[in-house]
């Protein structure tokens, strides 16, 4: 993987993510590893995010690297109307590797293809986000001890969100079982149905998720946003179902975990936070240390 | 003898250059958009809603001294799968075969998305020509991997 940018899940092969997988639990044994002490890595975050951006620079910070960059697009040359390409290939020639996000679609590979660094895709629009896709993945290893054969199911709005659409993309090389619980009009696109097809798997689909708790390994929960319904009665109508309770993760399996990508709103009720089912901040957790294995591994250090 | 007549105006002869038949009477003009014939300096002889007999109607294109590579040609296969293609040297038919429809396209098509980077900023258009399970002709996108399809196509 070395020098090879990370731009969408489907970059690398399914050996590809076990080897990061396996880098990413060796940081977590020991974070601390100075191995980018002579590296400068440039974050470029063409759009606000938190979560990510912290996760990002607490990696290259545990790895000992610099960090360069800007937090948002404004005060950037971006706002003197500089093109990406020329932002990049200026960045490109301070630093080794360079994480972004950037607010539209096909960014961050246009990026990959004007750099003469390697690039890390933070997000790009409503495309991709492959490294939550890793993390995601690695919180499901971590607390199932495999990620083969696993039945999950995605709760809320399964139709915009890109960080469902990735991890079943994922997921289906490792023969899966879906269960897909959403409001009528938020259902999982059939392009992204079609990946579970053609991988010869099952789905399921439903609009309430009560019935499907006795069967699942991961309760991977969504927010639902009001936006995104044509009929605001609807969204009032169906907002209750999609609320994750203390109550109903009671028949699930002993060994069941609650993931979200964060950040939550209402739809994990804050008494869930106790339960040993709810596993959402340790997933967010996990990101430094796939993020770690994964810049370690395209620098060439792992 | 008005039969032949009629033959004639519909088919007058090519000394050199090349002639497409059979495509679609609706995307006629988008072939010659496609083609930028608009800017040729060529004898360009064009027809549409004509009678065929393999379709119900088609357009045809005929180009004085010009002749096209297959990838310029497999551009039209978008608009017109079945579009055929004669070369013509001296009179005479030198080869004749179908427009195929390539695996990937650049720098013609527009991408659907309006969020798309190449919508933004000077970055050519790149895309995979696919068919979905119901046999439907649909690119997607080489950046922001999302799919336009056949109806969706806007040329640049």
């Amino acid at each position: 993987m070395k020098n090879r940018s990370l731009i969408s899940i489907n970059d690398y092969s399914k050996e590809e993510y076990l080897h990061i997988l396996d880098i990413a639990e060796d940081f977590e044994k020991n974070p601390h590893q100075k191995i980018l002490e002579n590296h400068v890595i440039a974050t470029l975050f063409f759009e606000p995010s938190t979560r990510t951006r912290l996760s990002f620079e607490s990696a290259i910070s545990q790895l000992g690297g610099k960090i360069i960059g800007f937090t948002d697009a404004s005060s950037s040359s971006v706002s003197k109307g500089e093109t990406l390409m020329d932002t990049i290939k200026t960045v490109a020639n301070y630093s080794d590797l360079i994480v972004m996000r950037h607010p539209l679609d096909g960014s961050a590979r246009w990026a990959s293809e004007v750099s003469n660094v390697p690039i890390i895709n933070a997000g790009d629009g409503a495309n991709q986000h492959p490294t939550q896709c890793l993390l995601d993945m690695y919180s499901i290893r971590k607390t199932q001890g495999t990620l083969e054969n696993i039945h999950i199911a995605f709760v809320g709005d399964l139709k915009y969100g890109r960080t469902v659409h990735s991890l079943v993309i994922a997921l289906t090389q490792f023969n899966a079982t879906f269960h897909l619980v959403s409001p009528e009009e938020l259902k999982l696109p059939s392009v992204i149905k079609k990946y579970i097809k053609d991988a010869g798997l099952k789905y399921h689909q439903y609009t309430n998720m009560e019935a499907i708790m006795n069967k699942i390994d991961i309760l991977y929960m969504t927010r639902i946003q009001r936006e995104r319904f044509a009929d605001p009665m609807e969204y009032e109508r169906v907002k209750n179902s999609y609320i994750l309770k203390n109550k109903m993760l009671e028949n699930s399996k002993p060994t069941m975990r609650v993931l979200h990508p964060l950040p939550r709103v209402n739809e994990i009720e804050e008494t869930v936070d106790k339960n040993p089912k709810a596993y959402y901040f340790q997933q967010a957790r996990n990101g430094v240390y796939v993020r770690e294995a994964l810049l370690a591994s395209i620098l060439g250090l792992k | 003898m008005e039969n032949s007549v009629q033959k004639e105006l519909k088919v007058s002869a090519l000394e050199n250059g090349t002639v497409i038949d059979h495509i679609p009477s609706n995307r006629l003009f988008t072939a010659i958009k496609i083609l930028k014939l608009e800017t040729v300096s060529n004898p360009v002889y064009f027809g549409t809603n004509m009678n065929s007999q393999k379709y119900d109607s088609k357009g045809i294109i005929k180009i004085s001294d010009r002749f096209f590579s297959r990838e310029e040609i497999n551009k039209i296969a978008l608009v017109a799968p079945t579009a055929t293609l004669i070369e013509i040297k001296n009179y005479k038919v030198v080869s004749k075969y179908t427009v195929e429809t390539p695996d990937e396209i650049q720098s013609f098509v527009k991408c659907f998305n309006p969020k798309c980077i190449t919508n933004y900023q000077a970055v050519p258009t790149k895309f995979k020509v696919f068919t979905d399970e119901f046999g439907t002709l649909k690119l997607r996108c080489h950046y922001c991997e999302k799919t336009t399809t056949q109806e969706n196509m806007v040329f640049q």
